[in-house]
């Protein structure tokens, strides 16, 4: 009997390491978005959710009216597409902080609408009913879903770095960190920098948009409150944590906070606290813990010192 | 070339460009022909590094025509001008600090492959082919200016005078026609000045290459120049042969403060 509680606790245990490493993944290709824009051009991005609210939405609104999974990821990276681009358009020419203003309006233009349209998005009751990936599938196998859909996260997390390595390690990829720098060099050079910076914009929010569309099938519930102002900062400290313009320390600091998140979770059950005083106490932590990192090591874990965006 | 020889390479006219209540720029005409090599002098202050902004698109004139290969481009954007082969550089140096000094000179040449999204895999042979003749061809530059043994580091541990070295050679990588020069000689040291010096004679012996140079270094700017502009508050005041600017007694009031 107490060798079948073990297995039952073992198994237990399985199941929640890996949910916690299909949300760390999913938010790791959300993060990978911003340091492409952020990391690797330095836009500044305040509203990188709005993106993953999108690619959300429209999986699932397209999803609920019949329309194939595939079509309506690639939809959906599409709209989020088109949507940076829209944005970049008036903002990209003028100085960066006026990107980082605009973003962080339409961030909340974006939940405002989905709150309160709700003939599209029910408002903040959410969407729900729609259906995930392989669903049958894997039940006709008699397999764990969650650990099947974890796979298949990590394989496009795995795919995206990649194709971001190469683009990065590209002649493309050199321009935009001379625009990073100083942007110009690259202009008095013949590179048409506004052209890059839209491509960067479109590119980045197309990732926010899958990444979107996989956290609507993780979650299998989706309201406007998903998508707060503060998820853009989860995606800005995993980039910062992990060392701005670096991929795998992008994913390395997503992977970091979403353990942290979940061990936090665990001593809740042993911390004289409420939940709402616990979740303040974790952001204080995060907060504490980043100046320490910013003040010991400001090129993040993984950062190069000579590369670092911010001068000292 | 007969059409190049009429037209020159550049022609400034009547420009005019003011700052609130400052003329920087007060109907400045100059012309620079096919592979001539032009100085540009002045006290400082009197609108040389303006002019340069505004020839190369960085400032737009409030007057005036720029033609360029015989096109007013005055209209034209400063990138679009750089790929049609007007390159400048900065008066005080732009090197990318955060980039390699390779990197540096990988980024300057025109129309690199690479540099569009889909052809890093649709023509991955092409770009490779292309970085590689890039390469040899940066690190041939690199030696020409005695920067080759610092080709892996970054270019922020560069010192000033070899940063100016590096955006001179970046420059020159990107194959112009013509390239303005904002001060190449500030902080080089003489050997390698007089060498750079060479180089560019032989840029316009062997490539055609048109320069148009800013300079305090008055024996360097006669040795190289052909003819000379002199600039004071924002008007051509003279200009000439080097033998003749030099006897000119504007051009001393102008630079002694009028004694």
């Amino acid at each position: 009997m107490g060798h079948l509680i073990k297995i039952y606790l073992y198994n237990t245990m399985i199941d929640y390491i890996i949910t916690v490493l299909l949300i760390a993944a999913i938010y790791a290709i959300f993060a990978l978005g911003l340091n492409l824009e952020w990391g690797f051009t330095g836009l500044i991005n305040f509203g990188h959710v709005a993106f993953l609210a999108i690619g959300a939405y429209t999986t699932v609104l397209l999803n609920l009216s019949g329309v194939p999974i595939p079509l309506s990821v690639i939809a959906s990276m599409c709209l989020a597409g088109l949507c940076g681009g829209l944005l970049g358009i008036p903002t990209l020419k003028l100085r960066a902080d006026y990107l980082a203003i605009v973003t962080i309006g339409f961030a909340e233009i974006i939940r405002f609408a989905l709150l309160n349209e709700g003939w599209l998005t029910r408002g903040a009751m959410g969407l729900y009913g729609y259906s995930r990936p392989c669903e049958e599938l894997i039940e006709y196998l008699h397999l764990d879903y969650n650990t099947f859909f974890f796979l298949v996260v990590l394989l496009i997390l795995v795919l995206c770095y990649l194709i971001l390595e190469k683009l990065i390690k590209s002649p493309w990829g050199r321009v935009l960190k001379s625009i990073r720098e100083d942007e110009e060099v690259p202009t008095s050079l013949g590179k048409n920098v506004f052209r890059y910076k839209i491509q960067v914009l479109v590119l980045g929010s197309m990732i926010a948009g899958l990444a979107g569309s996989l956290l609507a099938f993780y979650l299998q519930y989706i309201n406007p409150w998903n998508f707060v102002p503060l998820v853009t900062f989860y995606a800005w400290i995993a980039v910062v944590l992990g060392g701005s313009g670096n991929n795998k320390g992008t994913v390395l600091g997503a992977f970091i906070l979403w353990t942290f998140f979940s061990v936090t979770r665990f001593a809740q059950g042993y911390a004289p606290l409420s939940p709402t005083q616990m979740g303040a106490l974790r952001i204080m932590i995060i907060g504490l813990l980043l100046i320490i990192l910013m003040m010991f090591k400001p090129e993040g874990l993984l950062g190069k010192k000579e590369e670092l965006t911010l001068e000292s | 070339m007969l059409f190049g020889t009429i037209k020159g390479m550049l022609s400034v006219q009547n420009v005019d460009k003011s700052f609130g209540g400052i003329r920087a720029v007060a109907g400045c005409s100059l012309k620079v022909d096919d592979g001539a090599i032009i100085g540009l002098i002045g006290p400082n202050g009197a609108g040389k590094t303006t002019l340069f902004k505004i020839i190369s698109g960085f400032e737009k004139p409030d007057n005036g025509a720029i033609r360029f290969e015989g096109e007013n481009v005055a209209a034209t954007s400063s990138f679009e001008l750089a790929k049609r082969g007007l390159i400048r550089t900065f008066q005080l140096s732009k090197a990318l600090t955060k980039l390699t000094v390779e990197e540096n000179m990988m980024l300057a040449p025109q129309f690199q492959h690479g540099e569009r999204i889909w052809n890093i895999w649709l023509r991955a042979k092409e770009v490779k082919r292309q970085e590689e003749e890039n390469r040899a061809k940066a690190i041939s530059l690199l030696e020409l200016f005695d920067l080759l043994p610092l080709k892996d580091e970054y270019a922020g541990a560069l010192s000033g005078g070899q940063k100016k070295l590096l955006e001179m050679a970046r420059a020159i990588m990107a194959d112009p026609k013509m390239l303005l020069l904002d001060e190449p000689f500030s902080g080089v040291n003489p050997t390698l000045a007089k060498k750079l010096l060479g180089h560019i004679q032989d840029l316009r012996e062997n490539k055609g290459m048109s320069f148009l140079i800013i300079e305090h270094d008055m024996p360097m700017i006669m040795q190289l120049c052909d003819y000379i502009y002199v600039l004071s508050k924002g008007k051509v005041i003279a200009s000439g042969a080097p033998d003749e600017v030099r006897a000119d007694e504007r051009v001393l009031d102008a630079y002694l403060g009028g004694v």
